[in-house]
């Protein structure tokens, strides 16, 4: 039951993770319609943002809370930089293109961010510097480490103020038009552009936040971590729903709790494909995701 | 063309491969082939196998798959497989052996018949499912079965696992790539031109209308999917058992298919000849810039990169756009209109 | 529901108690359409009134809630689109859809080659290709754009032409197929009185022509009056009138429905 109790644990914090780099995912497909393929990787330009944040701190010899959010909210304010970057250079000259070519110009993006990141930073991994003391609770014979906890109290924090930008603000409520109908919005007046731009600004700020934060459970950093967690955070999007905000959060969640239970077992070699056989099934059974609308397609 | 005529246009262009492949292998006189140019002109060969036999089902149906090198996997794992252990029996059962070269072409043979029929059976399976989704929806699910074939064949230890096949037998010689590679232009050429292939074009144009106009979308979808799963799996068996180029399920990821989707769009996606040139090029270009990534370690990938985004951005149609070189025999009969029925 | 008479004349269309329903909007409710080979009829209703939906519903590409479709005797209901095509049932949409990145020929041409089968291998190697079949093909789909004005463009991309004749294209589409029903989700949308006027001209001379049945979906009345023998008037998917032209406009619950829809 213990092990049951961990493994929970472990796989709320690895979907802590995915739920807020699916975040981003969910909301540019939601305004662009638009797979951006980059997005893992701003989730590792975040984690380097905050490694040299944190070095330049000298955070390891120092560790404490407020030198932690001071790197994290540096980190996302870079990437949140990077994000409206990326959008303004390479996808808006593309927008009225076909659905193929943006799909390309995002994968030609993000392998720009892997391979530059490789030549800029070294393709040798690094170590991000331990930013809080390391300290591990015991709840009923379950092993907590503070890291898990942070992690999952500061995701949680952040999906809260996601919400709560989407629903109760004015912009949310450009952002919630814009993805319903984009030339109509522009219409009534929205400046779409500028949403668009603040839409990749927030989920670049997420997935940089989920940068730092994986680097408090999982110190090592390089080049090429955005790949394989940003596909697996892109299902989590496609399962909960692509374009639904709560959806990508569940998605998120449910990812990250099948792959530690999948990992706990004799298959974990068969872990990477977890979630692509989910990607798969939910996309033949119910394509719309869990909380994904679904509607015939209009003739 | 008549088919007396196709019959002599094969054997004319048999003998010619025939002729290079042994210049290829011993020389001219004292001309020796510089093995590296060799080995890029192999990989060109290849390389344009997948590129027209990807070009068949995203360029021509319009659908877009990002699975091509889960297909190349298992068609080139099952063409290794069997060589590997069964071509020396086969070899001694035609009473030649492996290194003979009748012994070798059998078991080449078998070995591509092999891989493109596990290929086109995980056309298949894959297929059925997946061709039902559109847009998006079917680009990220053959991404997914893409990881999984891959993931799987990483945990199949007779076929080497994560190290690679490198138990592979190095069968595969210029004759053989090149005559798969004129065999895929051929099928993907006259497809293209066959009520099918209209058929295809036109699910391409506008799904709902073609199949409003009596075409099963679902059936001519899943057919082409499965012909160019074939020949990918064609293709997988001659780079695997190519010298020194083992198959590695970490080469054979969604980076891989893109790097196919990238050569055609770069010629103009939907065109054979566009293919053809995309593939050239960017067999090439890396090694063109090999010198270069010297000097400069690694910016070669970003350079690529960056040119992939620009291209997008300036030429989404790629080189050629839908149009083929205007070689008559390329191009689809034309329509003359000018002279018929209309008074 | 309208009462119609179970009498024993065959009729090509033949629809029962077509009802469906998207969740909790019932779009189309029982409704029943009768009709007579080499009829002209009209569906009519104000926007929203379901009438692209029973057209789906006819077509294939949605599957009644309750209800029957039989099409020259046999069932219909519940079939997939290209089953239905291939029984005699052609359609124009409202939204034009016609092949992208195609002539205008090649659009026709499609809609002609697709009726005949080939065998996978013929298609592979290059054989079968029969030169004089594909003469006579391409002088039957000639015939035809000049049927609709659409010869002397035959060779440019379909999506270049005006609007009007993207819908003519459309309309000469369907007809290649060689159907026995038409159907014609409205035709003139869009067009000025004098080209609606022409090309309802034009569709009574096709039925005339081609000996076909066609069922007519309009909103606008003026346009459908002149030339439908039998018109149903449908609103939030039901039926509230059916008869004669006189008679519908004579009705008061159409009057009442909607009338000035033109």
């Amino acid at each position: 039951m213990e092990t049951v109790l961990q493994q929970l644990i472990n796989g709320l914090s690895l979907g802590a993770i995915y739920a807020l780099i699916a975040l981003g995912y969910t909301m540019v497909y939601g305004v662009l319609r638009l797979i951006n393929f980059a997005h893992g990787d701003v989730y590792m330009l975040g984690a380097f943002a905050g490694y040299f944040l944190a070095n330049a701190l000298q955070l390891d010899t120092n560790p404490s809370i407020f030198g932690a959010v001071v790197v994290t909210t540096g980190a996302m304010a870079i990437c949140a930089g990077i994000g409206i970057l990326i959008e303004r250079l390479a996808y808006r000259p593309v927008r009225h293109h076909s659905r193929l070519t943006s799909l390309i110009t995002a994968i030609g993006v993000s392998l720009f961010l892997e391979y530059g990141g490789q030549v800029v930073f070294g393709a040798t991994p690094r170590f991000f510097p331990q930013m809080v003391r390391s300290e591990i609770y015991s709840v009923g014979g379950v092993q907590i480490t503070n890291q898990n906890l942070l992690i999952i109290v500061v995701a949680l924090l952040m999906m809260f103020g996601l919400r709560f930008i989407v629903q109760r603000t004015r912009i949310g409520k450009a952002m919630r038009a814009t993805s319903y109908n984009l030339s109509v919005a522009r219409l009534m007046g929205i400046n779409t552009d500028f949403i668009i731009a603040f839409t990749f600004a927030l989920g670049s700020a997420l997935a940089a936040a989920a940068g730092v934060l994986v680097a408090l459970a999982i110190p090592r950093i390089d080049p090429l971590m955005g790949l394989m967690t940003g596909l697996k955070a892109f299902v989590a999007a496609v399962l909960g729903g692509i374009g639904s905000i709560p959806g990508a959060m569940l998605g998120g969640l449910l990812i990250g709790l099948m792959e530690t239970g999948l990992s706990a077992t004799a298959y974990s070699t068969y872990r990477d494909a977890v979630a692509f056989a989910v990607l798969i099934l939910i996309l033949l059974v119910r394509p719309a995701g869990i909380l994904g609308a679904s509607g015939p397609e209009k003739v | 063309m008549s088919v007396t005529n196709k019959l002599l246009a094969t054997l004319v262009i048999v003998a010619l491969l025939a002729g290079v492949n042994y210049i290829f292998e011993y020389g001219f006189g004292d001309f020796l082939i510089n093995p590296y140019y060799a080995r890029i002109v192999n990989l060109i060969g290849i390389n344009i196998t997948l590129a027209v036999s990807l070009n068949l089902i995203n360029g021509l149906a319009g659908q877009f798959s990002i699975g091509h090198a889960g297909f190349m996997a298992v068609g080139g794992y099952a063409a290794t497989y069997l060589t590997v252990y069964y071509g020396n029996r086969i070899a001694s059962f035609v009473g030649s052996t492996l290194d003979a070269g009748f012994g070798a072409s059998v078991v080449m043979v078998l070995s591509l018949l092999t891989g493109a029929v596990t290929a086109a059976a995980a056309g298949l399976a894959v297929g059925i499912p997946s061709l039902r989704l559109k847009g998006d929806y079917l680009a990220i699910v053959t991404l997914g079965f893409g990881e999984i074939i891959r993931v799987l064949i990483l945990n199949i230890p007779a076929v080497g696992g994560a190290t690679g096949f490198t138990d592979a037998i190095p069968i595969t010689n210029f004759f053989w790539i090149f005559a798969m590679a004129i065999l895929t232009i051929a099928i993907v050429r006259n497809i293209a031109v066959s009520t099918f292939g209209h058929a295809l074009t036109a699910i391409r144009g506008d799904e709902i209308a073609a199949e409003a106009m009596g075409i099963n979308t679902t059936r001519y979808k899943v057919l082409a999917f499965v012909i160019s799963a074939a020949l990918a799996g064609i293709a997988g068996g001659l780079s695997g058992q190519l010298f020194a180029n083992p198959l590695n399920p970490q080469n054979l990821n969604f980076v891989k298919s893109i790097e196919v989707i990238v050569m055609i769009v770069l010629g103009g996606i939907g065109s054979i000849t566009g293919a053809i040139i995309g593939a050239t090029t960017l067999t090439i270009l890396p090694e063109a810039l090999r010198t270069f990534d010297q000097q400069f370690p690694g910016l070669r990938m970003v350079i690529y990169a960056l040119l992939l985004v620009l291209f997008m951005i300036f030429r989404p149609q790629g080189l050629l756009g839908r149009r083929e070189f205007s070689l008559s025999w390329l191009r689809p009969r034309n329509r003359q209109t000018a002279g018929a029925g209309g008074v | 529901m309208i009462e119609t008479s179970s009498s024993s004349v065959s009729w090509l269309l033949d629809v029962r108690n077509l009802t469906k329903r998207f969740g909790g909007l019932t779009a189309v409710k029982a409704l029943g359409i009768q009709i007579a080979p080499g009829t002209l009829y009209g569906l009519i209703g104000p926007n929203g009134a379901g009438k692209t939906t029973v057209f789906n519903l006819l077509t294939g590409q949605y599957s009644p809630t309750e209800g029957e479709i039989h099409f020259d005797g046999a069932r219909i209901d519940g079939r997939k689109p290209y089953e239905i095509a291939k029984r005699g049932v052609a359609r124009t949409f409202q939204n034009i859809r016609l092949f992208a990145d195609m002539t205008v020929v090649e659009n026709v041409l499609a809609a002609h080659h697709l009726r005949t089968r080939q065998i996978l291998a013929d298609a592979v190697l290059g054989t079968g290709r029969h030169h004089a079949e594909e003469q006579e093909t391409l002088e039957r789909a000639m015939k035809l754009l000049k049927i609709f004005d659409l010869d002397r463009v035959a060779d440019k991309p379909a999506t270049s032409l005006p609007y009007g004749s993207q819908r003519r294209l459309e309309i000469a589409r369907a007809l290649a197929t060689g159907p026995r029903l038409l159907l014609l989700d409205e035709p003139a949308a869009g067009m000025n009185p004098q080209e609606a006027q022409d090309l309802m001209r034009l569709i009574a001379w096709l039925r005339d022509e081609f000996r076909i049945t066609i069922l007519l979906v309009e909103h606008n009345m003026k346009v459908v009056m002149g030339i439908c023998e039998t018109i149903q008037v449908i609103d939030y998917g039901e039926a509230i009138a059916l008869g004669s032209p006189r008679e519908i406009q004579q009705n008061p619950k159409v009057i009442e429905a909607y009338l000035g829809g033109g």
